[in-house]
């Protein structure tokens, strides 16, 4: 149509009309949506207490966290030097050695791999790290990607060392 | 088509149907005229509604014993096989049904590829085809998850993982469709509900695109228009009911096979193993008919671009009735693109053996070419062919070269025919 017809009052209910109609199909759907978000008793279980008084050095152990599998490595020397001996423009994630242990003989990490989720085996691989089996990940002796698909290092979760031999991820 | 005027012999027929018209229905299918020179391929559609019946049957009664908890699951699948009366059978015709279910798309999707069934003026069959499809790969993917074994639970990590790749609201995403942290009850549950209902919308896809079908009516392997109805045409009923169940026969005959004699070799044995979060299985393969997309998704070295180019690969063949601009349907007609149908047909296999190879070395390689020829084929060789390619002369009606004899005797004849039947097709 040439000639637009000017705005009268009853353009301005079906606008109206038509934006409480959408935020109140807004309002209805979300909670169908967030029904699918963890609820509280997946929440609750956010944190988790290990005792690693019995890992010893070269040893790793992996516990349950959220449902995920963490790695808690305690590396030898070794291994430390020669995850510190790598430079940064080596690495496809750069992250240094230092700033993803707060330990460095205790190495915690998500152990999912950060391509598409499979938990990676540890001591194998080019880098003496991990390998995942699913689609070919290599991670050195930082959880640092360094050869396959993952895009990005391995998770370092939230943790603290509530004493020498407690440590409380989450 | 004379529906519109068919009046019921019987008085509470007609009282019937004038307020239901379902009688009008059922006399539309019974008549409704189909090419008569439709060759086994074209039994596949009916073989397919089989399949989705048997799959929602079996899925029913299956639905009576299963109970979708993690911790009883996998417990509640081996009560199904050992204690259940036939649940045995039940559920290996329902596992070996998706496969079948596959195996019959698979070739009723080659089907429409050769003779260009996907043409105008079919394209929303087409699409409607695609998306059945993909709700069947969501299906069978749920599916596979139920009985929490080994695969079952690192099938649905890596999978869901995908989304993980959406950049920014990834992470969100894939935690929503957990229901949590990593892949769990919530997960299960949910999965459970979705691979119910998925069925459902199928069959509704079904009804749209058999309704579709009826539109235009089908091609046929000369893949030219005909008059509807015509001596090119022989009413549904009793022609292609029989020649349809015939085919069913045989396809029951592969289907008795695997499930009687060799019911669980297009499994996993490790989702014999019940999940377990902490030990990822050495070697994660997806089922038989995923294969060729998982190849695709290993073959690119980026997380984010491996997972658009395998849906990619799937979405392009929506667009795949304006990416062939040949007029002429049936590779019946089109030399050039009759050979490249095959190498299509032996890519798409060869990425379906490397998808269940370790993704390395060669195999690495050759996943590589094949997904870039997969690719080509839809982007560049489709596109191109339709304007370079000469095509054989197409004849003017189905019964032409039957009653002149042979093929190549019409061909002469026809020359000159050509021009205007193009003219008539476009």
């Amino acid at each position: 149509m040439s000639d637009k017809k000017p705005k009268n009052r009853r353009d301005f209910i079906f606008t109206a009309t038509a934006a409480a109609g959408a935020v109140g199909v807004g309002a209805a759907v979300w909670p169908l949506v967030d029904q699918m978000n963890p609820d509280a008793s997946v929440k609750a279980l956010a944190s988790t207490e290990v005792d690693i008084s019995s890992v010893k050095p070269g040893q790793s152990i992996t516990v349950v966290w959220r449902g995920k599998p963490v790695f808690i490595k305690r590396r030898t020397q070794e291994e430390i030097d020669k995850a510190r001996a790598v430079t940064l423009d080596e690495l496809k994630h750069p992250e240094k050695d230092e700033d993803r242990v707060k330990n460095p003989e205790w190495l915690v990490m998500l152990g999912i791999c950060t391509h598409l989720g499979c938990v990676p085996l540890s001591d194998k691989g080019e880098y003496d790290g991990w390998f995942c089996p699913c689609h070919g990940s290599h991670y050195d002796t930082s959880g640092r990607i360094r050869k396959g698909p993952a895009p990005i290092n391995m998770e370092i979760p939230e943790y603290v060392f509530l004493n020498e031999n407690t440590i409380k991820i989450g | 088509m004379s529906d519109s005027h068919y009046t019921p012999k019987s008085k509470v027929g007609k009282w019937f149907n004038d307020r239901l018209p379902l009688l009008t229905l059922a006399n539309h299918l019974t008549d409704y005229p189909t090419p008569k020179n439709l060759n086994y391929w074209w039994t596949f559609g009916g073989i397919l509604t089989f399949c989705l019946i048997t799959q929602i049957v079996t899925g029913l009664v299956l639905a009576m014993h299963y109970i979708a908890d993690t911790k009883l699951a996998f417990a509640s699948v081996e009560h199904i096989m050992r204690d259940v009366n036939y649940g045995w059978l039940i559920r290996y015709v329902h596992a070996n049904g998706a496969s079948m279910f596959f195996l019959a798309v698979y070739i009723h999707i080659f089907r429409s590829l050769f003779y260009g069934s996907y043409k105008s003026p079919r394209e929303i069959i087409w699409i409607l085809g695609i998306i059945i499809y993909l709700l069947m790969m969501a299906a069978a993917f749920m599916g596979y998850v139920l009985p929490w074994g080994q695969m079952s639970y690192w099938g649905a990590t890596v999978i869901t993982n995908l989304f993980s790749a959406i950049p920014l609201i990834g992470e969100g995403i894939t935690t929503w469709l957990w229901g949590g942290y990593s892949v769990d009850n919530p997960t299960l549950t949910r999965f459970y509900a979705l691979h119910y209902l998925i069925p459902f919308l199928i069959l509704g896809l079904v009804v749209l695109h058999i309704w579709a079908l009826h539109v235009p009516g089908n091609n046929n392997p000369v893949g030219i228009e005909i008059k509807k109805p015509s001596n090119d045409t022989v009413p549904f009923h009793p022609y292609i009911v029989i020649k349809d169940a015939f085919a069913l026969l045989l396809f029951l005959i592969v289907f008795a096979f695997f499930v009687f004699y060799t019911p669980n070799i297009l499994g996993h044995a490790d989702n014999y193993i019940e999940a377990n979060p902490l030990v990822t299985p050495a070697h994660i393969v997806p089922e038989w008919y995923l294969l060729p997309f998982y190849a695709i998704l290993r073959s690119v070295p980026d997380k984010l671009m491996g997972v658009i180019a395998m849906f990619s690969a799937i979405l392009i063949l929506a667009a795949l009735p304006w990416l062939d601009t040949s007029k002429i349907r049936s590779a019946v007609f089109r030399p050039l693109y009759k050979q490249f149908y095959w190498i299509l047909v032996i890519d798409v296999l060869i990425l379906g053996y490397v998808g269940a190879m370790p993704a390395e070395g060669l195999y690495l390689l050759v996943a590589r070419i094949a997904t870039a020829y997969y690719f080509a084929h839809f982007l560049i060789i489709l596109p191109v062919l339709g304007f370079t390619e000469k095509t054989n002369p197409i004849p003017l009606s189905i019964s032409e070269p039957v009653l002149a004899g042979s093929a190549m005797a019409t061909r002469a004849v026809n020359d000159d025919k050509v021009e205007i039947n193009l003219k008539s097709l476009g």
